[in-house]
């Protein structure tokens, strides 16, 4: 398949890079990403996404927009308030890029409809906002054998990690388990309104990195961003013999 | 002994993961301990002993989206 005169025209500053080309465009164009959530890290995520012409992209959430939102959640806006969130992103997106189709998928995951959902997809992006769904969709893409990015933010810090099942550790190998509910109270869930555009733009860049087989991935690494101190870090993350997801 | 705790030199006199995240006032159900580069489960806390030159990782549990 050609590209257009637009698509050459839209995605020129792509097609110059020797890592990226005509036939790296191409493969963004036909890649099926999914992200979990539409909310902070998948208003940035997936604004890059659709704005780099991954070609399908679909957003899991069942949770409507809220004028609380909107300090961070730059996908959605002031008229979207009351809208299911796969929708607003939907709408914003699909306008951005009209290359891109936008599956809104108003559901929450469970471990029933989990699987059925990710297989037909070739990379998962985690930007739910809660424990049990991150694991959730940890042990579901090892189960499955999906690249999964998960990012993650609160207060003033950001955390991203690709998972590669089969190649190396996966998110419980290092989390082991969900925290106990009590563990972290609603008050202590601010967030910085641009530390989920740092932290969904870093999961933006991995998806491209794993579609176009170039780079070094955050395979194995945990990166850590301090907003604060203006501080990244990355800490190695050994495969854990003893998970319980994919271990021996 | 002399520790590398996150990228940083820490002296200290404790002996267990679970000292060491006393004397740094870290809850132990918060983070994720890497010790010389394997995990510590969380119920070896208390009977893991730490010695001079390892080097030690704390992630935070972080879930917000």
């Amino acid at each position: 398949m050609r590209l257009s005169e637009d698509q050459l025209r839209r995605y020129h500053r792509h097609i110059i890079l020797p890592e990226v080309g005509e036939e790296g465009q191409h493969k963004l164009l036909q890649a099926k990403v999914l992200v979990v959530g539409a909310g902070g890290l998948a208003s940035a995520a997936g604004y890059y996404l659709a704005a780099a012409g991954v070609g399908t992209i679909a957003l899991v959430d069942d949770d409507t927009v809220d004028l609380s939102n909107l300090q961070r959640q730059i996908v959605h806006s002031t008229e979207t308030i009351g809208q299911p969130k796969v929708l607003s992103a939907k709408k914003t997106l699909e306008t951005l890029n009209p290359d891109v189709t936008v599956v809104p998928l108003q559901q929450r995951l469970s471990g029933q409809n989990i699987h059925e959902l990710i297989k037909s997809y070739d990379i998962i992006v985690d930007c739910s906002d809660n424990f049990p769904t991150r694991f959730l969709v940890n042990d579901s893409c090892v189960a499955v054998r999906k690249p999964l990015v998960t990012g993650a933010v609160v207060k003033f810090e950001g955390q991203v990690l690709v998972v590669v099942p089969g190649e190396g550790p996966c998110y419980r190998c290092l989390f082991e388990a969900p925290p106990p509910h009590d563990a972290f109270p609603a008050h202590e869930d601010g967030v910085l309104g641009a530390l989920p555009g740092v932290i969904g733009s870093l999961q933006a860049t991995e998806v491209f990195k794993l579609i176009l087989s170039v780079g070094e991935t955050l395979k194995g690494h945990l990166l850590i961003y301090d907003a604060l101190k203006v501080l990244f870090r990355k800490v190695r993350v050994p495969i854990n013999p003893h998970c319980t997801t994919c271990g021996q | 002994m002399n520790l590398t705790v996150n990228g940083d030199t820490f002296i200290t006199e404790v002996s267990t993961v679970a000292d060491l995240l006393k004397e740094l006032a870290i809850d132990p159900v918060r983070v994720a301990v890497e010790v010389n580069l394997s995990i510590i489960k969380k119920a070896e806390y208390a009977s893991y002993n730490l010695k001079d030159g390892d080097t030690v990782e704390m992630v935070n549990f972080v879930g917000g989206g």
